[in-house]
């Protein structure tokens, strides 16, 4: 199955992120297909790189990257959920004339577009959240 | 776009308390441009997102109601509210905006948007979906 996965809540304050997380990562392993993983509302704070949790915890954003990275995940985190809450990439920071970012490996910022297109490309939108 | 899916965005909060009701009014515009077969539903606290007259000058943010008047003209057309969540609230369909669309196949009439309708009845609705969005 070709899935797209919507995450609405950020890392640490909610269990939502950790679910789909292990859903993703479960529905990998059994042969599905992920066309997206798309952050949206606090969500897109799971795209930091600058989140320093204890050593004992588990590191989400990094989790994701790592994800990511091994099977060329899409993640994408929204532009206008993103510029409320700080998540900047080098584009961004030129557009909005920011002097940082702070995007971590593996995300990019775009659309809601890529969220709809999700919904239409996928037999199934799973969404994470509160 | 040729593949068609029924789109249906569920609207649960009250507007201001969370960003949630903003942030899925967005998400209803930007997917407008789809050409998908929408339709929203509000309930629980999601009803007070369309109460007519509201004013937010006191909680010093943005006042998006009057977005909602604008949902017809992106051609989502198919506002369900559900009964039950209006009626705990001590609401009826007269506290909330009159939401219109005009439909060009029948000389651009006026017609309503908000449908209310029963819980049970809107599990039917929810059931024929495809895509659901939970706000």
């Amino acid at each position: 199955m070709n899935l797209t996965i919507q995450v609405n809540e950020g890392p640490y304050q909610h269990q939502a992120s950790d679910s789909a997380y292990f859903f993703t990562k479960a529905a990998l392993e059994k042969g599905h297909e992920i066309f997206r993983v798309f952050f949206y509302h606090d969500g897109v704070n799971n795209g930091t790189r600058l989140t320093t949790p204890p050593q004992d915890d588990r590191n989400v954003v990094k989790r994701w990257s790592e994800l990511a990275a091994e099977h060329d995940l899409d993640l994408v985190i929204c532009v206008a959920a993103a510029q409320r809450r700080g998540i900047v990439d080098d584009g961004e920071a030129e557009r909005n004339k920011k002097d940082a970012t702070n995007i971590a490996p593996g995300f990019r910022i775009s659309g809601l577009g890529q969220l709809v297109e999700g919904g239409i490309q996928s037999d199934r939108l799973v969404v994470f959240g509160d | 776009m040729s593949n068609i899916k029924k789109f249906m965005y569920v609207n649960r909060r009250a507007p201001y308390g969370t960003i949630y009701a903003w942030e899925s009014l967005e998400v209803v515009l930007i997917g407008a441009a789809f050409e998908q077969d929408v339709s929203l539903a509000f309930i629980d606290d999601g009803v007070y997102q369309l109460v007519k007259g509201q004013d937010t000058a006191g909680i010093g943010m943005k006042n998006f109601s009057p977005t909602y008047a604008a949902l017809g003209d992106y051609e989502v057309t198919k506002i369900y509210v559900e009964k039950e969540s209006l009626e705990e609230r001590g609401l009826t369909l007269d506290d909330l905006q009159h939401l219109v669309w005009e439909d060009e196949d029948d000389d651009w009439a006026e017609k309503d948007s908000i449908r209310l309708v029963s819980c049970a009845e809107l599990a039917q609705v929810f059931a024929e979906q495809e895509v659901m969005f939970n706000f």
